[in-house]
């Protein structure tokens, strides 16, 4: 079995799977229940100044369903610990006390004033945490305020909390960034230029999630009013994943440790993160949805798949950033056309009809008069629309093209690579 | 035992009428929400959908399924409804594993179909339910139609006429609309009155004048309605039974199992009707299944379904085959009646065993048992009894003693068309003689509006 143990900012770990400051982390009796489930690590529920904030009673979730009603997409309005600052440090201290091979990290949203920082960071540090995490990412309620997701979307504003934070903590600070940006790349650049350790990404994005379509308001609603929350799970992985690509492969950032997240629900979404330049991975919203017992796969599942691959844990962190590149530099002279394995279609022409209204009329639906479908090789961009919507797993893959004539240019297939940056058509393009 | 010696053991009541309750309740229980939203899920909205080819009348059965996925239940039943106006019997009736689940593409390798007829219940129930209207009339007309026959066909043919602005009489042989919808179908297939609950919502379209109890050829005939009408439908069904050819087929005991299925349908509390301890069916159709499995449930003690060929040629479909054997029928293939036997009342009936010769035809091959029986069921099949069409038979086709008609539904009568089981070519499914209805009701509207 591969070695799961990790070491992120030295912070030590028995796997890399630490629970996201999140409700799943809000007092010792949750946190007791996931040590015991197997988590690797928690970063608590994010402690704020006292007198502690309230939560809602109503609705603070939501969630964006399949037919199945499995959950896709989750959406939340529950701000920062609404528990006294004094309850959650003395659980905190016990925890550590009782789980020391766990990480134990304080989630900490303060307003912008260095005083605040310097007087409430040493006592929490003093609880035996092993590190900070900033929390400039929640993008409800506490925004409103100056706080969260209003100071990670100013990159003024977090190098100067960075900074403060790092003067008042002697543990590592790892700093939370929020996705409500263009470009995740100066919040990332700030952090590191604050002195963060690392960086954790991604937050939840801007959400409201529907409407009801009974009494035509926003939904959920609190006494007929809602807000919009934070959206999370599933179907926002994609979008951490850029964020952790680009901070992961751009030279001004490539140096700061990274802390996954963002839908992580199975190994393979960890192996994702990991591959793309993450460190560790954090998991809030799957644990929400099915209970810490899913840390068997996550474990079970990434210990299997580096045993297949004979990689370590750190031989996987970065595996796939060198392969993360601008569209500029993508080889114009590679061509790819797709094929339908015959025997495992099940002719239900999804392929051909995709093709045929959005895409490049590329694939059959009758030979000799006869239902089939089949790739017309003069016709195919290679564009992936059909591998995309087939529902037979393997049934059409793509082939790449080695020699002879492109069927649909006509042109010869060259094994030079050539980019936009010296294409003919790119009135910008690059000249010797 | 001596024939002589055998008293018939038919009675009533033979099961407590709470269980008899449970034999008749709905065979298939209708889906949940969440079980209708999964089953649907695994639609994979084929493009020209093969279930929607092997339907014969055509559903966009993707299109339903989608709007099933989306909670759009009235458009779902729409694009149900809009061609096949029966949807909802058929979601009940229609053989759908040689259908459209037959089509579907998830049996290439999955062996497991969308459960479509379930879903299309599912669609269709609360518009029945509710007699909520999804159609609308067209401009009157002023022509006037004769439907002949308020079967599946007449029905169909009736209110896709009404739908295009023509005026319709249905004359209907029987007492109730719906023909063998509402006499001539298990009733553990279509319970809590579907039948009738259906008629009424294609009746409630407007423009229908349904006039019970009115037969061709005893209270009317076709040269009467030619004159009176601007055009005729027929859709007669098959008013008369097979015979086995045998001696003493009167016997009592021997009975046409299509007569007591009606009259099980139309009975209050099926435990009241009488039945055999041993009973005997002779036929390999759907009606052969339902009697053979109603008399189980009724509380037959032996019921031995014989049939002269192979479960491969047998008229009714696997899926029936499998519900007589799991209900405790008795199947015996490759056995022909011979001889029924029985003084005053019929106790015996000898068989001889059948085979294929090496051209194909079906042979005896010589050998023989012997099966006792209170109740003898034939249910050996239907035929026209081309007597009720009068004066007008000289002016129509027939093959294999059904009308010919062309792919329109048109009869070699030009103001005459016909459709349903009484045609030729047809398969006497319920949804096969909606698809011919509608079909001559378009032609018909077609030819009206030329005039």
């Amino acid at each position: 079995m591969a070695d799961l143990t990790t070491k992120f900012l030295g912070i030590s770990s028995p796997n890399p799977f630490w629970l996201a400051s999140a409700p799943p982390t809000d007092k010792a009796y949750n946190v007791n229940r996931a040590f015991e489930a197997g988590w690797g690590g928690a970063v608590w529920k994010t402690l704020g100044e006292d007198p502690h904030i309230v939560n809602v009673s109503g609705p603070r979730y939501s969630a964006l369903h399949s037919n199945e009603r499995r959950v896709i997409g989750f959406n939340n309005i529950e701000l920062i610990t609404d528990r006294p600052l004094q309850t959650n440090l003395d659980e905190m201290r016990q925890i550590k006390k009782d789980w020391p091979d766990r990480a134990l990290v304080a989630s900490v949203m303060l307003p912008m004033n260095e005083q605040t920082w310097a007087r409430y960071l040493p006592m929490i540090e003093e609880t035996g945490v092993d590190g900070f995490e900033l929390n400039f990412g929640c993008p409800h309620g506490m925004s409103e305020r100056g706080m969260g997701a209003a100071v990670g979307q100013v990159p003024e504003y977090i190098q100067m909390a960075t900074e403060w934070a790092k003067k008042a903590a002697s543990v590592p600070v790892i700093v939370k960034l929020t996705p409500n940006v263009t470009s995740i790349l100066p919040p990332a650049k700030a952090a590191l230029d604050g002195g963060a350790d690392a960086v954790s990404l991604i937050n939840t994005i801007n959400s409201i999630m529907r409407v009801d379509y009974d009494s035509l308001t926003m939904y959920p609603t609190t006494d007929g009013m809602g807000t919009h929350g934070g959206y999370c799970g599933e179907a926002v992985k994609p979008i951490a994943l850029n964020m952790v690509a680009e901070i992961a492969r751009t030279k001004d950032t490539e140096s700061i440790p990274i802390s996954g997240i963002g839908g992580i629900t199975d190994w393979r979404d960890a192996v994702d993160f990991l591959a793309l330049g993450a460190s560790n991975v954090q998991v809030c919203t799957a644990a929400m949805v099915y209970g810490f017992k899913i840390i068997d796969d996550l474990v079970d599942g990434l210990n299997n798949f580096l045993d297949d691959k004979k990689l370590t844990l750190e031989e996987l962190v970065g595996k796939a950033v060198p392969s993360v590149t601008d569209w500029q530099y993508l080889n114009l002279n590679y061509v790819e056309k797709a094929v339908i394995d015959q025997d495992l279609c099940i002719q239900c022409g999804r392929c051909h009809v995709v093709c045929e209204d959005t895409s490049h009329q590329a694939i059959t639906n009758t030979v000799n008069g006869q239902r089939h479908f089949e790739v017309i090789d003069a016709e195919c961009v290679g564009c992936n629309l059909c591998v995309s919507v087939c529902p037979v797993e393997g049934c059409i893959s793509m082939q790449h093209l080695t020699e002879g004539n492109d069927p649909r240019t006509g042109k010869p297939i060259s094994p030079e690579k050539a980019d936009w940056t010296t294409h003919p058509n790119n009135p910008m393009r690059k000249t010797d | 035992m001596s024939s002589a010696e055998h008293k018939p053991d038919i009675r009533s009541h033979r099961l407590d009428k709470d269980e008899v309750a449970r034999n008749f309740d709905d065979l298939h229980p209708p889906l949940t929400r969440s079980e209708a939203l999964i089953e649907a899920d695994r639609c994979y909205f084929c493009y020209e959908a093969p279930c929607t080819t092997a339907c014969p009348t055509g559903i966009d059965i993707p299109g339903f399924i989608q709007k099933i996925r989306s909670d759009n239940l009235r458009g779902s039943a729409h694009t149900i409804l809009k061609e096949n106006i029966m949807g909802g019997m058929c979601a009940r009736v229609c053989p759908t594993e040689v259908l459209c689940e037959e089509a579907c593409v998830r049996n290439s390798h999955e062996e497991k179909p969308v459960e479509i007829g379930l879903l299309q219940r599912y669609a269709t129930d609360p518009i029945f339910d509710q007699q909520t209207p999804l159609f609308s009339r067209a401009p009157a007309t002023s022509k006037k139609v004769a439907v002949i026959g308020g079967g599946p066909a007449g029905l169909s043919c009736a209110h896709r006429l009404a739908t295009l602005g023509h005026d319709v009489v249905v004359f209907n042989r029987d007492n109730k609309p719906g023909g063998l919808n509402e006499y001539g179908i298990a009733a553990y297939k279509a319970i809590d009155d579907f039948a009738q609950r259906e008629a009424q919502y294609i009746l409630s379209i407007g423009g229908i004048e349904l006039r019970n109890g009115e037969t061709l050829g005893r209270d009317f005939t076709l040269t009467h309605l030619r004159e009176s009408y601007d055009a005729v439908f027929i859709g007669i069904g098959l008013g008369s039974t097979n015979k086995l050819g045998l001696d003493d087929e009167s016997l009592p005991g021997i009975e046409d199992a299509i007569d007591y299925i009606a009259e099980l349908r139309q009975a209050d509390d099926p435990g009241m009707l009488p039945v055999g301890r041993r009973v005997i069916v002779i036929g390999g159709g759907m009606t052969a299944v339902d009697i053979a499995v109603q008399s189980k449930r009724l509380g037959a003690e032996f019921v031995d379904l014989v049939y002269r060929r192979g479960p491969e040629q047998m008229g009714a479909s696997l899926y029936e085959q499998n519900l007589a054997q799991t209900n405790g029928v008795t199947v015996h293939h490759w056995a022909r009646p011979v001889e029924l036997i029985g003084e005053d009342h019929i106790t015996e009936v000898r068989f001889e065993r059948t085979g294929f010769d090496d051209s194909g035809r079906l042979v005896s091959r010589a050998e023989y048992f012997t099966l006792a029986a209170d109740v003898v069921f034939k249910a050996i099949g239907q035929i026209l009894d081309v007597g009720v069409l009068g004066a007008d038979i000289a002016g129509l086709e027939f093959r294999h003693d059904r009308i010919v008609v062309n792919e329109a539904g048109r009869t070699a009568l030009r103001d005459v068309w016909a459709g349903g089981d009484c045609v030729s070519g047809g398969d006497d499914l319920t949804v096969t003689a909606v698809q011919q209805g509608k079909v001559a009701a378009i032609d018909i509207d077609r030819r009206l509006r030329k005039e």
